[in-house]
């Protein structure tokens, strides 16, 4: 049974819906990530799962109980706020023990959370330095301690590493999972960062315009989208639409307009002449000099019009000869085969049915 | 359910207290205008020798019958217009300076405009009973230099004079203040962006510093103008018999004539013009504030 | 840095000039040594001490800082409570009742406090005022709380009920105590307000009662003497101290006007 059941949940203001009808099951022990851009809903369907809203329709269901009707306070979760939100007339010894003060946890019992909840987050020692005193890691550290130490069923993070620099993104990123493993507490992650999101997540939900499009892996996000907002959402695609021709033999071939047939392997049985979209990763298309003839089933000629340098890789954007624009990536100490390529060089892409995905809605 | 409750006890309190104290007695005061003068002042009782509900309007009567009332609050509008836009000409440049002046010197310069505000209204007053005073050193010279053409001295003191420089005086700082609130928030690359197109210093005062600032200028004028327009004691300390504006009216009609009734009628026209004047100055300011943001707002 | 014509220093101070100048002469002269507020003659300090002898006057300070007091403790509390419920809850009526009396001329104020008094029988004296103080410093005291919410981060009261406060915990651990500056500086602010108060004073004191501020009046229309300049001197050296605890304790309460 799942920890967490968020069943059919809507949240509307006025005429508009942030959550549409959300149904979403989060295991123990997962970090489970909602993704999305802004307005998505997935911070509005946080905040009621931590009850600082309430959904105009569904349930919400940890471990068996309904929480409709129960205020902040007495739920087993706790929310990491995204501006920490540490009160800047405690300590760091106050804030983290204000949880326990709430519950009336004697002291003793008490300083040894807080003793422990401080070592999760290597703040050992900071008990007595003020909010306003610490930099902006260590804030986010006392928020997360303050959050843990009542060691809550669930653990609400609302894009908590937004406020910091890529650096100590990076850093905090790893402490994070690391922590999480360790602690083994059910997160509930929040951001619009997808490469955050892949990094972190078991799972990820992505949200668009309050409704989940896909609940899945992060590899399987990105290997096998299942919608044209999952597709282009996630990481950089080539997404390539047109009237389906033929679906058989565990094959899908779509017309793409300035391009040509396009064969991608799906068991789908599209109906023909019904709109189809294939998403081709940049990564999975090889770029060849014209006339090094390449292999698999799709193949078109064209001529590079601009490169992105990456540093270890190179983003080729390269126009077929009928016009259509595609993006391929080369990593730049390839040897071999790949050569460099210029602005103006007549290249040859290929990539095989396999390399891309069909998506049908 | 809970919330219920606690808005009640939050709100309740100060509610009551302000129902009791402040609402109601205006209500009764209403009521007052409505009643006779009692035989030795102040009203009489509700219900006459027969029993009847002794309500008239006889009171709104003399007040609409009588040209001389009018004049009077006619007079404090004036009063109260010249002192406004005296305290705008002394103000903006005082506003501009302390909003252009660095961060930490904004605060000391702010105190300084508000300190003289907080000492108190009497004094304020004094100090220019003091500094027009017929021996002091302001009257003396001017009397000499009217002297030296032949002139009447003229008495500063007990004047009109004297009255709207005390005005002006007294109301100064709620000027500065909300224009400088205003003039801090403009956005210094706007002027530099009209120096380029060839303003020149006054144009980028009259058609862009200003013209942003109005919100500000209304806020100040609404501070200034409703006040002054209900001020006694100035003029019953500075002014000469001539000098009587709408409050010192009233003030005589309830302590000396004792007519409350009609005192009542001319505190409830007073009280009207002004929340007229206030809301006239709150959507000015809306609309302003809209039209200036553009589509910001 | 940006561009301060000279024009501008010279009107600013000229604005500055004249704010203090009659200020600074009230003072002076209470140090001179004629009765004439004319010219100086002498440096004396027998103004203090006559005013240290003056019955009336002293009298008229006790009464001023009891109804001071009384005033700007009751106000404080009720002003606190109208500034929380403004800023939490969305009403009508409180708003309107708590502003009006801060936006409209005083005399409205002072004379219908007379008139409800007297129909209500009540003598008039150092408790009319007190009430009557009550009601126009709760509106100063509600602004400047209303604005110290206002500008407190919402997300501490989430955090603090996330940790397990219930509602009314978490205004007494976290908000009370972020809002107790601008609760201090509306206390200091309505002290202040009840002491210098005049026109609303006026028409509540009733005959025998006597403020400093009414003692004040009296005798510049009845008899001028130094001893005003004094004792105005005194009351602004008390209002100075007072205004200055004040934008320690709570520096943004001068700008929040």
């Amino acid at each position: 049974m799942a920890l967490l059941d968020i069943e059919d949940v809507t949240r509307r203001f006025g005429d508009f819906v942030a959550v549409d009808g959300v149904s979403l099951s989060i295991e123990a022990g997962e970090f489970f990530t909602l993704l999305g851009p802004s307005g998505c809903g997935k911070t509005t369907l946080l905040r009621m799962v931590a009850g600082f809203d309430l959904p105009d329709g569904g349930r919400i269901v940890l471990d068996g109980q309904d929480l409709a009707g129960r205020p902040p306070e007495v739920r087993p979760v706790r929310t990491v706020f995204q501006s920490y939100a540490l009160f800047p007339h405690m300590t760091v010894q106050g804030n983290v023990a204000f949880p326990l003060r709430m519950a009336k946890t004697p002291a003793a019992e008490a300083a040894a959370k807080i003793a422990e909840a401080l070592a999760d987050v290597r703040l050992t020692g900071f008990n007595h330095r003020f909010p306003h005193e610490l930099s902006g890691g260590q804030r986010q550290r006392v928020a997360i301690a303050r959050a843990l130490v009542t060691h809550p069923a669930v653990l609400l993070l609302d894009e908590p590493l937004a406020a910091l620099d890529a650096k100590l993104r990076e850093e905090m990123q790893i402490e994070l999972i690391n922590m999480q493993k360790e602690i083994g507490i059910t997160f509930v992650y929040v951001t619009h960062d997808q490469t955050e999101a892949l990094a972190l997540s078991h799972r990820i939900a992505v949200m668009n315009r309050g409704r989940v499009e896909q609940v899945d892996a992060p590899d399987r996000l990105y290997g096998l989208p299942r919608t044209r907002f999952v597709a282009d959402f996630i990481g950089t695609c080539n997404l390539l639409t047109g009237p389906v021709m033929e679906a058989s033999g565990g094959a899908v071939t779509i017309r793409v307009a300035d391009l040509g047939p396009v064969r991608v392997g799906s068991e789908a049985q599209p109906a023909l002449q019904s709109d189809g979209a294939i998403a081709l990763r940049p990564e999975k298309i090889r770029i060849a000099a014209a006339g090094n003839g390449g292999t698999g089933g799709n193949r078109f000629a064209g001529k590079v019009t601009g490169l992105l340098y990456q540093g270890d890789v190179t983003v080729y954007m390269v126009r077929t000869e009928q016009g259509h624009a595609l993006e391929a990536l080369l990593a730049n100490s390839a040897s071999g085969l790949a050569r460099f390529f210029e602005v103006g060089d007549a290249v040859e892409l290929s990539w095989p049915a396999d390399a891309g995905h069909f998506i049908d809605r | 359910m809970k919330d219920r409750i606690g808005k009640w006890l939050v709100s309740g309190p100060p509610l009551l207290y302000l129902i009791v104290f402040f609402a109601a007695p205006s209500l009764i005061m209403v009521l007052a205008s409505f009643r006779s003068p009692g035989e030795f002042g102040g009203l009489a009782p509700l219900r006459d020798s027969a029993g009847h509900l002794d309500l008239n309007l006889e009171s709104y009567a003399r007040f609409f019958g009588e040209p001389l009332y009018w004049g009077i609050f006619l007079k404090s509008f004036w009063y109260a217009l010249a002192t406004t836009l005296i305290c705008l000409v002394l103000a903006y440049p005082l506003a501009a300076l302390i909003a252009r002046s660095d961060k930490r010197h904004r605060d000391l310069l702010l105190l300084l405009v508000i300190l003289p505000f907080w000492s108190n209204f009497l004094i304020r007053v004094y100090a220019w009973m003091i500094i027009l005073g017929p021996n002091a050193a302001l009257a003396r010279t001017v009397n000499g230099v009217l002297a030296l053409f032949g002139a009447e001295p003229v008495p500063l003191l007990f004047s009109a004079f004297a009255v709207l420089v005390c005005l002006v005086y007294v109301h100064l700082p709620f000027m500065v203040l909300p224009l400088y609130a205003n003039l801090e928030k403009h956005d210094q690359t706007l002027l530099d962006a009209a120096q380029d197109l060839g303003a020149n210093a006054w144009q980028r005062f009259w058609r862009i510093t200003f013209p942003l600032s109005l919100p500000g200028v209304y806020a100040g004028a609404a501070l200034v103008f409703i006040p002054a327009f209900g001020i006694f004691a100035i003029p019953d300390i500075l002014g000469g018999p001539d000098d009587s504006l709408i409050g010192n009216v009233i003030k005589q009609q309830f302590l000396e004539t004792r007519d409350w009734p009609f005192g009542s009628v001319l505190s409830i026209v007073l009280t009207l013009l002004a929340l007229l004047l206030a809301a006239l100055a709150a959507w000015v300011g809306r609309r302003s504030v809209g039209r200036l943001a553009g589509g910001d707002a | 840095m940006r561009k301060r014509p000279v024009s501008l220093w010279a009107a600013a101070i000229f604005a500055y000039a004249f704010l203090y100048l009659p200020l600074v002469i009230v003072v002076v002269y209470s140090f001179n040594d004629s009765r004439l507020n004319a010219e100086w003659v002498g440096f004396t300090l027998d103004w203090y001490r006559k005013l240290a002898e003056n019955n009336e006057m002293l009298l008229a300070a006790g009464n001023s800082l009891m109804i001071a007091f009384v005033a700007s403790l009751v106000s404080t509390v009720l002003g606190t409570m109208a500034g929380v419920a403004m800023y939490r809850y969305r009403l009508r009526l409180l708003p309107i009742l708590v502003l009006t009396p801060i936006a409209i001329p005083e005399i409205l104020m002072g004379v219908s406090l007379l008139i409800f008094f007297v129909m209500l029988n009540f003598t008039l004296g150092l408790v009319s005022v007190a009430l009557a103080h009550i009601a126009f410093c709760i509106g100063f005291v509600a602004i400047v709380v209303r604005a110290r919410l206002a500008g407190m981060d919402e997300s501490l009261v989430e955090a603090a009920r996330d940790c397990g406060a219930t509602p009314w915990k978490a205004f007494a651990y976290v908000t009370l105590p972020l809002i107790m500056p601008g609760v201090i500086a509306g206390a200091l602010m309505a002290f202040t307000l009840s002491i210098d108060d005049f026109v609303i004073t006026f028409f509540t004191a009733g005959a025998g009662t006597v403020t400093l501020p009414l003692q004040i009046y009296s005798m510049i229309k009845i008899a001028v003497t130094p001893e005003v300049n004094a004792v105005s001197t005194l009351l602004m050296l008390l209002t100075l101290m007072l205004i200055v605890i004040a934008s320690k304790v709570s520096p943004t309460l001068l700008r929040a006007d």
